[in-house]
């Protein structure tokens, strides 16, 4: 199988790797990479476990092939604290028990964060909104979207 | 949250103090983070890749197995047939002293449901494996199937499952269990109505967000470290350790994470096989379940038919209660023949009944093998049940809160199973359920409690 080279920055630092083509991302970032924290739960684009966000975008990794990631710019969720401090976002779905298995949270978190950064005081129909694409089987809908929203109140603390 | 602590005054223990007090998940930092590690998060050199061939017959005899071309596509590492599996027939509950062993690891003459496994297939990658299970030939003959509960119980219906002999799981008190408790014909003959009605329900999947699989990497000395999903760990260990005739010190699994589960992971199926995977190539194997092969492989919630009938005064009172289950197993047992006796414990419900009748069937069907799912067995009898108690209470114009608070046992009161009840607190909550639902009911229902001085 023919092997292209890819190069991109994870969470702010540069990899390059020859991966077969054709290999999604996801498996890329899971299995040649290492940043395990993208879940695969359905491998077709319909549970949200495998969101990471490209470019600023918020993208199903399961769904994209590494190969068109070239000089792209990839956040996951391994990459979001900082210094070990959480993100706001990170410390919300603790406190408000967002989640149960953990197996969607990761998913989750960029969903929210991309509705975040650009919209940093979301009503809650924006947030189910923007969480419409991500299934969680265990905790209930109810603490994510209040995970969200109290995010976004912490962030506009920050910020004024 | 309230902790109330008037009721129960004066027996409780009052030295609780962790109810009440909200506590951090342990694991949920490493949830937040992506740290925590799924049994798919375990990666090692030179894994090979497990796609099990399937039966695409609903019942039918394997006349022949063909696997050379399959073995000759690139990349394929080993094919497995029933043949290699070292103990083939199993049952889960065994363990238990729960037979008869009445499942196949891999499908040795027949295939008893559409989705079963039949012929492992091991490559060096995804593709690979995916693209030889495809040239595996199987000749089948179709045979005659059965998919509902009621004709797989007549005589003459196609025999699913020949390590039972019959279509229902034979219990040490015959085809169904019982609860015989007082005269339950006397009871309708003096109740002022009868109520019988029927309630059924469909399979249900469980759905968990990560599906079903594990990891294995074999260590040297013939041991070997599984990292699975299991909900079960030592039924999986114990019953992998019977399948492939290895004692359990040789053994080692890593759980624990579960990505969802509901009750689907507590089945034994990905393991062994994936076990005997590796000890037969020396390499390590993982075997995960497509989406697809978690919507339609992995054990439903069983489909389930209650009838029930039952005599009423017009009081209020149940005098007689009446209750013919019926579990559809689909082809296996794995946890079926439970999941209907706990129905037969559970068809009395809450309340104090003076004459029972119950029996509840264990079928077999040319079905998926449904098995464990939250409270199976007991939770579509409970919506039977209590959707039974409205339509009762309906039947004499009475209020369907109240006229739980008449039936609701107490302390002291002697169960249907010949247990007198004790630590009862059924009033208490229907009480408390009263207040929040602003569903006001009668100062004597407020005044009742279910502890009894002496019972
Ligand atoms: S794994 Fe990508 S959407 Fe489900
Ligand atoms: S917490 Fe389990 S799927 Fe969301």
């Amino acid at each position: 199988m023919a092997k292209v080279p890819v190069q991109f920055t994870l969470n702010g630092s540069e990899k390059a790797e020859f991966i077969d083509s054709g290999t999604t991302l996801l498996n890329a970032l899971r299995d040649k990479i290492g940043d395990t924290s993208p879940k695969g739960g359905c491998h077709q684009g319909t549970c949200g476990a495998c969101s990471v966000i490209i470019d600023g975008e918020l993208r199903l990794s399961c769904l994209t092939l590494a190969e068109t990631c070239n000089r792209a710019a990839i956040t996951t969720t391994s990459g979001l604290a900082e210094g070990g401090v959480l993100h706001p976002l990170q410390r919300a779905f603790l406190d408000t028990f967002a989640t149960q298995c953990g197996f969607c949270t990761p998913g989750m978190i960029m969903a929210a964060k991309v509705l975040l950064d650009h919209t940093p005081d979301p009503s809650r129909d924006e947030v189910v909104e923007a969480l419409s694409g991500n299934i969680c089987r265990c905790t209930g809908y109810e603490p994510i979207i209040q995970a969200v929203l109290t995010a976004a109140r912490a962030n506009s603390q920050n910020a004024a | 949250m309230e902790l109330r602590k008037n009721y129960f005054a004066d027996v409780r223990k009052d030295d609780l103090h962790e109810i009440g007090q909200p506590r951090p998940r342990s694991d949920s930092p490493g949830h937040v983070t992506g740290k925590t590690a799924f049994f798919a998060d375990r990666n090692f050199p030179g894994m090979l890749h497990l796609k099990m061939v399937r039966s695409p017959h609903h019942h039918a005899r394997i006349r022949s197995i063909d696997t050379s071309q399959a073995e000759k596509h690139p990349g394929v590492v080993k094919v497995l047939t029933a043949k290699d599996v070292p103990h083939n027939v199993y049952t889960i509950l065994i363990l238990i002293q729960i037979g008869p062993e009445d499942e196949t690891v891999l499908a040795d003459g027949k295939v008893r449901w559409k989705g079963e496994a039949v012929v492992a297939v091991l490559a060096e990658t995804e593709r690979a494996a995916q693209e030889a299970a495809a040239k595996v030939k199987v000749d089948y003959e179709v045979l005659p199937a059965v998919f509902d509960m009621e004709e797989a119980l007549k005589p003459g219906a196609p025999l699913v499952n020949e390590y039972h002999g019959q279509n229902y799981y034979l219990y040490d008190s015959g085809e169904c269990r019982k609860v015989r408790f007082g005269d339950v014909e006397a009871g309708f003959a003096g109740a002022d109505h009868i109520l019988e009605q029927s309630y059924q329900s469909s399979p249900i999947e469980h759905a968990p967000t990560e599906t079903t699989g594990c990891v294995v990497a074999p260590e040297g000395n013939d041991r070997f470290t599984c990292y699975t999903n299991t909900q079960a760990m030592f039924f999986t260990l114990d019953n992998t350790s019977i399948i492939l005739q290895m004692p359990g010190s040789k053994l080692h699994f890593v759980g624990g994470t579960v990505g969802g589960g509901f009750g689907g992971k507590v089945d034994v199926i990905v393991e062994p096989i994936a076990i005997l995977g590796a000890k037969l190539t020396g390499r390590p194997v993982c075997f995960i379940y497509s989406r697809e092969e978690e919507m339609q492989i992995s054990s439903p919630r069983a489909a389930e038919k209650v009838i029930i009938k039952d005599g009423v005064m017009k009081d209020g009172r149940i005098v007689a209660r009446k209750v013919t289950g019926y579990t559809d197993a689909g082809a296996y047992s794995r946890h079926s023949p439970y999941g209907a006796q706990k129905g037969a414990g559970h068809y009395p419900g809450p309340y104090t009944i003076p004459n029972v009748w119950i029996d509840t069937y264990c079928v077999y069907t040319n079905r998926t093998p449904s098995s464990a799912m939250r409270g199976f067995g007991v939770t579509i009898g409970d919506f039977a049940l209590e959707v039974q108690m409205d339509k009762l209470a309906r039947l004499i114009g009475m209020d369907p809160l109240e006229f739980r608070f008449i039936n609701a046992y107490r302390d002291g009161d002697m169960k249907a199973h010949r247990q007198p009840t004790e630590g009862a607190a059924l009033i208490e909550c229907m009480q408390e359920a009263s207040r929040a639902a602003n569903w006001p009911v009668a100062e004597k229902f407020m005044a009742m409690s279910s502890y009894r001085k002496g019972a």
